[in-house]
């Protein structure tokens, strides 16, 4: 079928929608990407909440807290004080929803959806049901998750990497009983749903692309989602084996991950397997994930930085190969999340190597941002901030993986807040700069409105100022020796004051901090509501952008184009080219004679 | 409640404020007619100079971080492989924090300077295969010198203990430790997890332990049917069970069948000559107590869920994973009391604590560790027990005097050997 089955089938027929298809069973993939959005943004707002809860225990440990006691009641707060289980119920659900809702699906499945076919110039996604089914198994995998936080014994409290035997045996915590079940059953759902959707990705571009659309034409944008859906496909399967085989265990008595093991005064019969398997089959997919969630906030990134320096990416094909590079080294350098776990130490200086290598074309990209904003003018949109703000996390994130892969400097630091620290900034903040960085932008074409510019700005900078007055502390909390996932740390209280002290000050400071930024976060969230309804409206092409997506109009219509699909003639990045009228020349634009294409 | 009302209404009034706020912006812009899409250049200057300020604020804040906490509380690195660590981790930091710095710098002074004014056009510069080259080689010139360094400390710190290395093993459990010695023979007595009961914790295999076991699963202990009463309850035609209760009987009796069958073949292949190693071992539940300067071999267990032993001041950690022993060797260079002196700090204690999410009283999960000089380590020494319950230096008394200070003198030396590098 194809792009010219599309072409004849909806180019002229606006079959009538009522409410049902429009808003809840769309197939089209604009709706699909706004629901994929808003959800994102729900469950975003509930792991942040979670976060704020677990903070405050950490700031003022043991303290009665009216706001602990309001949300997580006398069960998990007795007196307002938090339950020692229930802070690891929250740090688990906190970093799967993060990890998985928010900055996977939440990210690749809004811009995915919404750019992938307006950008490469297709009428829609390749299968609009599938696309459909992609966002309800989301969506259904999000309930599940959040309602396991309300389940008796508590949600999934072995941290969101779920190691057995913790996650296996319910006499070790009381969250490995139905809460695990449920934590499972939503990510089998939601693996589901990204290889769907994944698929649709992967086929549309690949087929779909108007004519003209080689794949050097392409903007970044796609290059990114393209990669990170061959990532996604490749590795979510894996997880998807390793939960199963942890569901065996759990509940049909195999032993895959489990082996002479005595919990709670019963001698269980499992011998042979081993939990280091679990760890191999989880971070195959773990590590490939970590780009999955910030590939697309780089391509995102790359779009709005050329846009608003008005100057073309500097090194298109460079970056085209640092993202290949980097999607083909993920899948070669998870055991570096593995050196302290008895793993052999020759495989462990294999790891080294390769994880070490991801940090080339990682600077590749750092230097070729600099290198479009040098020299550039640049118009601050509140997307160009949070784009720029991305650079600075991707940078400062960045650098201290180049101590974490070194495995013989991963021994003193692992499992403390440094890695905290290091993923927080470079995975969370880069990832979520970029999704905000790409709401910004796309609004307009989301919504045919335009948001708040000065509001924008607010949520920007109190955003950067609470996430790395947040986070940046933390290198110093983990260098002092502050294992994670540690409900207070008393355990320094009575022979190290010094360091205890360091610790609380920081942590306090931590705190303060993370309530600003949540504070940050409600400029956000009314300008975006607020804008959907009575933002002002938006012009066809409100940045000045090259890309196919802006030469649509303002008012949604299923197939994207009314009339023929346009056809491209050029990169996407022929901002300022000397010669030209204007500082910006769409890719619908012919080349002109004499002049030399990019 | 009080505060509850004001968190509200901090919140409602929050609302209140933006919306309004918005309301007049949104009435300016009617009357001005200005479009959200144009950037007005006051707002472009003042975002650019926002970046530079941002970095200024984000630097005195790393700076006065490094001031206040940079020295990380940790002290010196108290094991010979630590030193190393310490050494190539602030090489490492040098490098990045020049590298962080750099760029950051660059981002913001960039963003800053080349912000849209009118009569300002934007150079044209797609690409320059030269300077491509150039930042992929130099970052790759860096990072091969971090990885050589790195695998260098990597292969030293991991390469396999010799038998100048003293054995001595800790068992995790949630949420505790215990350290076992090996003795004078410096071999571990081997151990089998089916053989835990309530008088052999850490499943330790000796002969009459294996019986204990075997006893154990046959007619059962506190809280615990054996075999012979779960097969009365089931036979016992008088008996009312549920079929839930028939069920779980069943398989508990199922399990243990399977459990007393495997015992009676370690039995029968068990050598009685074996004891000897078990027996000579000396079990410390509460501390773990290492003799300064001596070269450690640790070999790690877990009960029942992964635990990683985590000594932050000996730069050291590794994982316990249940059903695969895993191991780390150090050497401890400073004693308690030295480092207490170091750290200028009289309640000091080096600590073991978990650092592998293991359960909800994980953070309490501890103990405490001593480095003791040569004597004394050597008095500890003759305060302890083995596992049959003879002393741990168990010498006749015409020859004590004489074999204790060869033993002194040989810590002497071992604690001197760290002393002197």
């Amino acid at each position: 079928m194809g792009a010219v089955a599309h072409e004849t089938h909806h180019g002229h027929d606006h079959h009538e929608e009522n409410f049902v298809s429009k808003y809840i069973f769309s197939q089209d993939h604009k709706m699909i990407g706004k629901q994929f959005l808003i959800t994102a943004i729900f469950m975003g707002l509930i792991a942040m909440m979670l976060s704020i809860f677990f903070r405050i225990q950490l700031a003022w440990p043991g303290e009665s807290s009216d706001i602990l006691n309001v949300f997580l009641g006398d069960r998990w707060a007795p007196n307002g004080v938090l339950n020692e289980s229930m802070y690891l119920g929250l740090v688990t659900i906190h970093g799967t929803i993060m990890v998985f809702f928010v900055l996977t699906g939440g990210l690749s499945g809004t811009f995915s959806n919404l750019l992938i076919p307006l950008q490469i110039g297709a009428r829609d996604m390749a299968s609009g049901f599938l696309n459909m089914l992609s966002f309800w198994l989301f969506a259904m995998s999000s309930l599940v998750m959040v309602s396991s936080l309300f389940v008796e014994s508590g949600p999934a409290m072995a941290g969101w990497t779920i190691y057995p035997p913790l996650s296996a045996l319910p006499q070790a915590v009381s969250g490995s009983g139905l809460g695990m079940t449920l934590w499972l059953i939503s990510m089998t759902l939601f693996i589901a749903s990204s290889l769907i959707g994944s698929l649709n990705y992967i086929v549309t571009i690949l087929n779909l692309r108007t004519k003209g659309m080689s794949m050097t034409r392409l903007p970044l944008t796609i290059w990114a989602f393209f990669v990170t859906a061959v990532l996604g496909v490749l590795s979510f399967p894996v997880l998807l084996s390793a939960s199963l085989l942890l569901l065996m265990d759990r509940s049909m008595g195999t032993s895959f991950y489990l082996s002479e093991i005595i919990v709670g005064g019963e001698m269980l019969d499992n011998v042979g397997g081993s939990p280091i398997l679990y760890q191999h089959l989880f971070w195959f997919l773990g590590h490939p994930e970590v780009y999955i969630v910030l590939l697309p906030a780089l391509g995102l990134s790359s779009e709005i930085i050329a846009t608003n320096s008005r100057k073309p990416i500097f090194g298109y094909r460079a970056m085209i190969g640092s993202i290949l590079a980097i999607g083909f080294l993920s899948f070669i350098v998870w055991g570096h999340h593995m050196f302290v776990t008895g793993m052999s130490p020759f495989l462990g200086s294999v790891f080294v190597f390769t994880t070490l290598l991801i940090a080339i074309p990682s600077a590749v990209k750092v230097f070729n941002y600099l290198t479009t904003l040098w020299k550039g003018t640049i118009v601050f949109t509140p997307a160009m901030l949070f784009a720029i703000g991305l650079v600075s996390t991707f940078i400062t994130g960045g650098v201290t993986g180049i101590i974490l892969a070194d495995s013989a400097l991963d021994i003193a630091v692992h499992d403390t807040y440094f890695v905290v620290a290091h993923f927080h900034i470079v995975m969370g903040m880069s990832a979520i700069f970029g999704m905000f960085a790409g709401i910004y932008h796309w609004f307009p074409k989301m919504y045919g409105r335009m948001m708040n510019m000065r509001l924008g700005y607010v949520h920007f900078w109190i955003t950067i100022v609470g996430a790395y007055g947040v986070f940046f502390p933390m290198h110093f909390v983990g260098l002092a020796g502050a294992p994670r996932r540690y409900y207070d740390y008393s355990v320094y209280e009575s022979f190290n004051m010094d360091s205890y002290n360091m610790m609380m000050d920081l942590n306090v400071i931590i705190t303060v901090f993370a309530i600003i930024a949540a504070f940050g976060q409600i400029a956000f969230l009314f300008n975006f509501f607020y804008s959907i309804f009575r933002g002002q409206k938006a012009p066809m092409n409100p940045w000045n952008s090259n890309t196919l997506e802006w030469t649509t109009p303002v008012e949604h219509i299923h197939g994207n184009w009314p009339g023929e699909i346009p056809e491209v003639h050029r990169w996407p990045y022929d901002y300022s080219k000397p010669g030209a009228e204007e500082d910006f020349i769409p890719q619908t634009v012919p080349v002109k004679e004499g002049e030399e294409e990019h | 409640m009080g505060t509850k009302l004001i968190i509200l209404l901090v919140i409602i009034l929050g609302v209140v404020a933006i919306a309004q706020l918005v309301r007049v912006n949104e009435l300016t812009a009617k009357h001005t007619g200005k479009n959200e899409e144009d950037v007005p250049l006051r707002d472009k200057v003042f975002n650019a100079n926002m970046m530079l300020l941002n970095m200024i604020v984000f630097y005195a804040f790393f700076i006065w971080l490094m001031l206040r906490f940079g020295y990380t509380g940790l002290g010196p690195a108290a094991s010979t492989h630590g030193i190393e660590t310490d050494w190539l981790l602030n090489l490492n930091f040098v490098i990045i924090i020049a590298v962080f710095f750099l760029t950051n710098t660059l981002l913001f002074v960039f963003a800053w300077k080349y912000v849209k004014k009118p009569g300002r056009k934007a150079f044209f510069y797609p690409h320059n295969n030269k300077l491509e080259m150039i930042w992929t080689v130099i970052p790759a010139a860096v990072l091969a010198v971090i990885i050589i360094l790195g695998l260098r400390s990597w292969n030293s710190i991991t390469a396999p203990a010799t038998e100048e290395y003293e054995n001595v093993e800790i068992f995790s459990y949630q949420f505790g430790w215990t350290a076992r010695y090996a003795g004078v023979d410096n071999i571990l007595g081997d151990f089998d997890y089916r053989l835990t009961t309530a008088n052999n914790q850490y499943g330790i295999k000796t002969t009459s332990n294996i019986e204990d076991a075997i006893h154990m699963m046959r007619v059962g202990g506190p809280g615990e049917e054996g075999i012979e009463m779960l097969e009365g309850i089931l036979n016992d035609r008088t008996r009312v069970l549920s079929a839930d209760q028939r069920k779980s009987f069943k398989t508990d009796l199922a399990r243990k069948q399977r459990m007393i069958r495997s015992l009676e073949q370690m039995k029968l292949t068990h050598n009685d000559s074996l004891n000897s190693y078990a027996n000579n071992d000396i079990v410390v539940p509460d501390s773990l107590v290492l003799l300064k300067g001596q070269n450690y071999n640790f070999s790690f267990r877990a009960k029942d869920v992964i635990h990683s032993a985590y000594f932050p001041h000996f730069r050291a950690q590794m994982n316990t994973v249940p059903g695969m022993t895993t191991y780390f060797k150090f050497q401890p260079i400073y004693s308690t009391v030295e480092m207490r002196e170091l750290m200028n700090n009289d309640e000091f204690e080096y600590i073991l604590m978990c650092n592998k999410i293991c359960g909800g009283s994980h953070y309490k999960m501890k103990m405490a560790v001593r480095v003791l000089g040569p004597e004394d380590y050597l008095n500890w020494q003759k305060t302890r027990l083995t596992y049959d319950g003879s002393p741990w230096l168990s010498f006749s008394d015409a020859e004590r005097a004489v074999e204790e200070a060869k033993l002194l003198d040989k810590y002497r030396e071992i604690a001197q050997s760290v002393e002197q590098n």
